[in-house]
């Protein structure tokens, strides 16, 4: 039977959202496989999750440590070193810990390695199908992992359909006393927050980008809710910075910053070639225009002829809502 | 009594000579001056080499109306007439000084030649000269000193104010002109006095003013007025000397020489280095100015002999949207620098990195190589291969702005600033509509008498396709046997060129030189007055280009196309003149004549028209680059077609278009507006 | 300090409009065009910028065939002083783990207090600096954005982070980091700068001189392999939603949530 251990990240008491993506993930995989969630830190906030995991995970693995407070993508490396078997799949997501992580751990755990699946084709034998984008997601390709030593493969949050968070009645195990000794070359210091203002268009996965269609500077606000709603940020086309409405460092396009999204949503934007000479890496582009012939909408995946101005707003009250 | 001692005769208290204190003046003067100029040559002879000894009989015409003519100056109308009226003062009077500096120790000397007729005419003119300079002085002072113009002010940034220097200078020149005058009043005076001999004197000059003044006055008075005007005169003339070369106005000495080995060629940007030929630029070590000595002489006299007019900065589009450029202080900051690191006395310093010194490199790369500048200024200062000089350097050194990296790369790769696949080079001839009515010929394949030039832009932009389908129904309705060169067709490289890649922009001059000797037209014709202006200046061995403007033109006049009477008699049409037609190549008149040609059809002029035409922000390169700005040159640019009357602002450029149709969104102005290209209109009214 | 650092020759994104091939199982590479990867880029400037205040010396390695050579003139023309092209053809079709190995085998000829690689390249799997580190014993960090260095043992690093947060770690050398993108303003490098070092020698290194068991390399040692390539149907123009507002926003967010939008 195939086991697969999913490792989850959490923050603040909180499990982060890819806890619910793993078991979709895991019936792709195999829908005989064992599912089993593994979290590392220390202290309460550590058994709230693992308590919190046993309504989604009928198995969870904790490990407790001090030196595991924070995420420390060496030592959790270690950790799972020592607890995991050696031929078992392991999940991590693909963002910035799981790519600390994830490589370094199939070396140590001689397994197989697959980084940013976007989706599961089954197993075949001791090979597994997966799907996977490569050159900024132009284009995607079906590889194969021989998982006969087991896997470590990081999956992409957010492409695989959430489950509702049940009623599992899982057990909590802590391994903790497996893990041997934790020495680090690497220390974590300290987290230096990003400036207020100072965001980074480029590292957002979704952005809610506003043309001229905005008319007006204080409308900027509802995009902003939007944005907000929908985990994004407001990015601009380039009348916008010349109005002086939003800073020269949101401004897609030639002329401005380069963004390879996964969700660009044009709001009021007609898609001039400079602007789209910005937008790389092949998102999903929404397109919301009062004007049917804008040429945002050859471009966009999703086209939809309203003014902006009414429709953001009822689409963050229909966002929220849910 | 005798008649009034001269200075070569005096004595002071009586035992001392003054043609002693007359020689020793002159001496002193003269070798002091000798001793600034050898210092001030120093560096001109560290510079790099310029070749600007050929064409002469060009450089004597360009002397006589640009120097000596003054053409410029008028574009200026107070300061331009005031400048007139000093300079040729100037000149009238520099024959009278000559002779003064050797009346001081023999009496009475005359020119050669200047004793009979001459000499009256001459003297007649001179005393209204002085007389003039003085009242242009004046005038000139109080407009510097109290009316303060704004284009003389200093930005902080800059340094610091130069109104004290200037007010000064009109000073000295002032007292040239009255100790001249009351040299010669006070002996006039004296000798009508004693003998009752009136001499003729022109009326209402200096002189006769000074004449009649002093006609009460006592003998031993005009006697001592006589030698201390002669000696204020000769010293100052002395003292001016010298003072020229330590500022803003070296231009009085090396204004004629910087005319006369001014640039002849519009369009054309110098080579890497003079002498150097494209295949032996891999060995050179350094490519560029980087450092001081790095510039050409000629670029060094460039420096010296800016007068601070500030009129390169007025016109300057960069200036005026609050880019961090002003050409003036690119030219007053290094003059500033090689007094610095050449002082009159001392060691000489060593030159650091110009962009790292005195520059920065957003100021060098904030120019659009418009040329508004260079039209302006009145002592032929270059300023575009400075800034191209410069560029070549900073590109040499990696300093390159992430934001021009990305089309760099692209160009180097693909030919094109978009990362465009080549084989989609003119798929804008696959638009159903236009495939139906027009077929375009690859000359890779077929054989034609013209080549369209289409360039990246319009070939890739999809909005500006529309331009090259425009061109392509002008040129086969005008009866033109025309073909393009699809695929390998690169980038023209008029910006590369200008943006300092040097390498990149041999490579796809090498490229296209070799498609189009390739395909055996017999000439070329392009809509792009970037292309238009590299195929004609910068490529050599070409087939005669021409622009679109230029055929349709011809082609009425020749009467192979007609033309409908205008679709939209009630809007009021203004024609933008894009720099790399107007200013660089003097293609003023065809698309006005082509417009003009549209009957019914209204027309107006912007104030800053023709080659004083005001840059839309930019092309080629220049769309990638991100620059600090208070707001676009765009939309300056669609403001004065409004304050024209105009609500069509036309076109002849595709990245005029793009500019001013997006400063027509950034100003507010959509439905009020509109921009379109020479193309679309003629297109529009095709018989 | 000596830094290494490992660079690879890819498609560029920028400059290519990727299409499968008439059998719709590999990308046309006919009309491709390749460069250094971009983060690379980063990662050599870097590795310059450090060597020019601390002194040292910067080598580029890269593991590919004889066209990968321009990506290490081009880093050199950037101004990394030495540079190897790991070249056999034992080593096609390796995986990441493969490519690791090889590097691995390099750097182990020499003495290296800094190993840089690009946070990730044409496959977007971010995964070879990870393993080498793993390889080597070596501490790891990924995504890096700042490099501070503290003494001749110890480094300060800085990781971009979720958020455009910044986690600060203190890092001991001999260390492997990868670079991202915005940790510095790479140099510009013309046709004229790789020029300059075309006749500077490039030595080239196989599975013999690296002393590699050929089985355990390329396809024959691969545990991941791509099968073929695919790009799914999208269709032409934008599938326009109509109907009222309310319909239209639930499909909108219907499909949002496909695409990881919500």
């Amino acid at each position: 039977m195939t086991q697969v251990f999913a490792y989850i990240p959490f923050k603040n008491g909180s499990a982060e959202d890819v806890a619910l993506e793993y078991p979709e993930a895991v019936k792709k995989i195999d829908p005989a496989a064992s599912l089993t969630a593994v979290v590392t830190g220390s202290g309460a906030d550590l058994d709230a999750v693992a308590q919190d995991l046993t309504n989604t995970y009928k198995e969870v693995i904790k490990i407790s440590h001090a030196d595991l407070a924070y995420p420390n993508a060496e030592l959790v490396r270690k950790a799972l070193q020592d607890v995991l078997p050696k031929d078992a799949i392991v999940l991590v997501p693909h963002d910035t810990f799981g790519m600390d992580l994830a490589p370094g751990l199939s070396v140590k755990m001689d397994a197989a390695y697959a980084a940013d699946i976007v989706d599961f084709e089954g197993i075949d034998g001791t090979s597994l199908k997966l799907i996977r984008q490569e050159l900024g997601g132009a284009v995607y390709t079906h590889v194969t992992a021989d998982i006969s030593s087991g896997a470590v493969i990081t999956i992409r949050p957010g492409s695989f359909a959430p489950t509702e968070a049940g009623s599992a009645g899982g057990k909590v195990t802590d391994k903790s006393g497996e893990v041997k000794e934790l020495p680090a070359k690497r220390k974590f210091l300290e987290i230096v927050e990003a400036e207020v203002g100072d965001v980074d268009i480029t590292k957002s996965d979704v952005l809610v980008s506003i043309g001229r269609g905005i008319e007006e500077q204080e409308n900027i606000e509802i995009a902003q809710e939007l944005a907000e709603a929908m985990g994004a940020v407001v990015s601009c086309s380039r009348p916008i910075v010349d109005a002086k409405w939003l800073e020269k460092s949101r401004q897609v396009g030639t002329s401005g910053q380069t963004v390879k999204p996964k969700v660009y949503m044009a709001m009021g934007i007609s898609g001039s070639f400079q602007h789209l000479g910005g937008v790389k890496g092949n998102p999903f582009i929404v397109a919301v225009n009062k004007n049917p012939k804008a040429p945002i909408f050859q471009v966009a995946d999703v086209g939809i002829v309203e003014d902006i101005l009414e429709f953001m707003p009822e689409l963050t009250e229909a966002i929220k809502s849910q | 009594m005798s008649s009034i001692i001269g200075p070569a005769s005096y004595s002071f208290f009586g035992v001392f000579p003054a043609s002693v204190l007359s020689f020793i003046l002159p001496v002193v003067g003269v070798g002091l001056f000798a001793y600034i100029m050898a210092r001030r040559l120093a560096p001109l002879v560290r510079a790099a080499p310029d070749y600007r000894l050929d064409h002469i009989g060009r450089r004597i015409q360009k002397l006589i109306v640009i120097w000596l003519g003054q053409v410029k100056q008028p574009r200026y109308m107070l300061a331009g007439v005031l400048h007139i009226v000093i300079f040729f003062g100037f000149l009238i009077l520099s024959i009278r000084s000559v002779s003064l500096v050797i009346i001081g120790f023999s009496d009475g000397f005359v020119l050669p030649g200047f004793g009979g007729l001459l000499g009256d005419v001459y003297n007649f003119l001179k005393d209204y000269a002085a007389t003039f300079v003085l009242i242009a002085c004046i005038i000139a002072g109080v407009r510097r000193g109290v009316f303060k113009p704004a284009r003389y002010a200093v930005p902080e940034k800059y340094g610091k104010d130069h109104t004290a220097e200037a007010v000064f200078v009109l000073g000295i020149i002032a007292t040239l002109m009255i100790s001249e005058s009351l040299f010669e009043a006070s002996e006039l005076a004296y000798a009508l006095q004693q003998t009752g001999e009136a001499h003729f004197v022109a009326p209402f000059t200096l002189v006769w003013i000074f004449k009649l003044l002093l006609s009460g006055a006592s003998f031993e008075f005009l006697q001592g007025l006589h030698i201390f005007s002669y000696f204020l005169h000769d010293v100052t003339f002395f003292f001016f000397l010298c003072f020229l070369p330590l500022g803003k106005h070296f231009h009085v000495i090396t204004s004629i020489f910087n005319v006369f080995f001014m640039r002849l060629d519009k369009g054309k940007i110098k080579p890497v280095r003079h002498g150097i030929t494209a295949e032996q630029l891999d060995d050179l070590e350094s490519f560029g100015v980087k450092k001081l000595e790095d510039f050409t002489w000629k670029h060094m006299l460039d420096f010296y002999s800016c007068a601070d007019c500030g009129r390169c900065s007025d016109h300057c589009p960069a200036n005026a949207v609050g880019r961090p450029l002003s050409p003036r202080f690119i030219s007053i900051k290094a003059r500033d620098l090689m007094f610095k690191n050449y002082p009159l006395s001392g060691e000489i310093y060593k030159s650091k990195l110009l962009v790292e010194d005195i520059y920065t490199e957003d100021e060098i790369w904030s120019c659009t190589t418009c040329g508004a500048c260079e039209e302006e200024c009145p002592l032929a200062i270059e300023y575009i291969d400075k800034m191209v000089d410069l560029r070549r350097g900073m590109v040499d050194e990696g300093m390159v702005p992430q934001s021009l990296q990305k089309p760099l790369k692209a160009l180097e790769k693909r030919g094109n600033p978009y990362g465009k696949m080549e084989k989609k080079r003119a798929d804008w001839a696959l638009d159903k509509e236009f495939a139906a009515a027009c077929t375009i010929k690859d000359l890779a394949k077929d054989k034609a008498d013209t080549l369209y030039f289409v360039d990246s832009i319009t070939s890739y932009d999809d909005n500006l396709q529309e331009i090259a389908r425009h061109t392509a129904v002008i040129l086969q309705r005008a009866g033109v046997d025309f073909g393009i060169l699809g695929k390998d067709e690169k980038d023209s490289g008029n910006e590369v060129l200008r943006f300092g890649e040097e390498m990149l922009y041999q490579d796809l001059k090498e490229q296209n030189t070799q498609a189009i000797l390739a395909s055996g037209v017999k000439q070329i014709v392009t809509a792009d007055p970037h292309a238009y202006n590299a195929l004609k200046n910068d490529y050599t061995g070409m087939p005669p280009v021409r622009h679109i403007s230029q055929v349709v033109a011809q082609k009425i006049t020749s009467g192979a196309l007609a033309l409908k009477p205008c679709l939209d008699p009630d809007k009021v049409y203004v024609y933008h003149d894009p720099c790399y037609l107007g200013r660089h190549n003097g293609v003023y008149e065809d698309p006005r004549q082509a417009l003009d040609a549209i009957d019914g059809l209204t027309r107006v002029e912007m104030q800053k028209s023709r080659d004083r035409s005001f840059c839309c922000g930019g092309g080629g390169l220049m769309l990638f680059y991100e620059p600090e700005e208070e707001t676009r040159m765009g939309v300056l640019r669609v403001n004065m077609a409004a304050e024209a009357g105009a609500n069509v602002i036309v076109t002849a450029c595709p990245f005029c278009l793009v500019n001013i149709q997006d400063a027509i969104k950034v100003a507010g102005k959509e439905g009020e507006m509109e921009a379109m290209d020479f193309t679309q209109l003629i297109a529009r009214h095709l018989r | 300090m000596e830094i290494l650092v490992c660079v690879k020759r890819v498609p560029d994104t920028a400059e290519n409009e990727f299409e499968l091939n008439s059998a719709g199982n590999d990308l046309d590479r006919d009309d491709l065009v390749y460069s250094v990867n971009e983060w690379d880029n980063y990662a050599v400037e870097e590795a310059i910028q450090i060597v020019d205040n601390a002194g040292g010396s910067v080598t580029v390695i890269t593991v590919g065939d004889d066209e990968s050579e321009e990506v290490l003139r081009r880093e050199m023309a950037m101004g990394a002083n030495n540079g190897v092209l790991l070249s056999d053809d034992a080593f096609d079709g390796s995986d990441g783990k493969g490519i690791a190995a090889i590097l691995k085998a390099q750097i182990e000829k020499g003495k290296y207090d800094l190993i840089l690689t690009g946070a990730q390249a044409d496959e977007g799997a971010g995964q070879v600096g990870g393993m080498l580190a793993a390889m080597l014993d070596y501490p790891y960090a990924s995504l890096v954005n700042k490099i501070e260095i503290v003494d001749d043992t110890t480094i300060k690093v800085g990781r971009e982070i979720e958020g455009g947060n910044q986690e600060m770690n203190e890092i001991q050398l001999p260390c492997v980091l990868s670079i991202q993108t915005g940790i510095n303003e790479p140099r510009y490098v013309g046709i004229r700068g790789i020029r300059k070092v075309a006749s500077v020698d490039i030595p080239v290194n196989g599975a013999g001189d690296l002393g590699i068991d050929a089985a355990t390399v390329g396809a024959a040692g691969a545990k991941t392999k791509r099968v073929d390539y695919f790009v799914p149907d999208l269709g032409d123009g934008a599938e326009m939603l109509e109907g009222s507002t309310d319909e239209i926003i639930e499909k909108l967010i219907e499909r949002l949530k496909a695409k990881g939008g919500l």
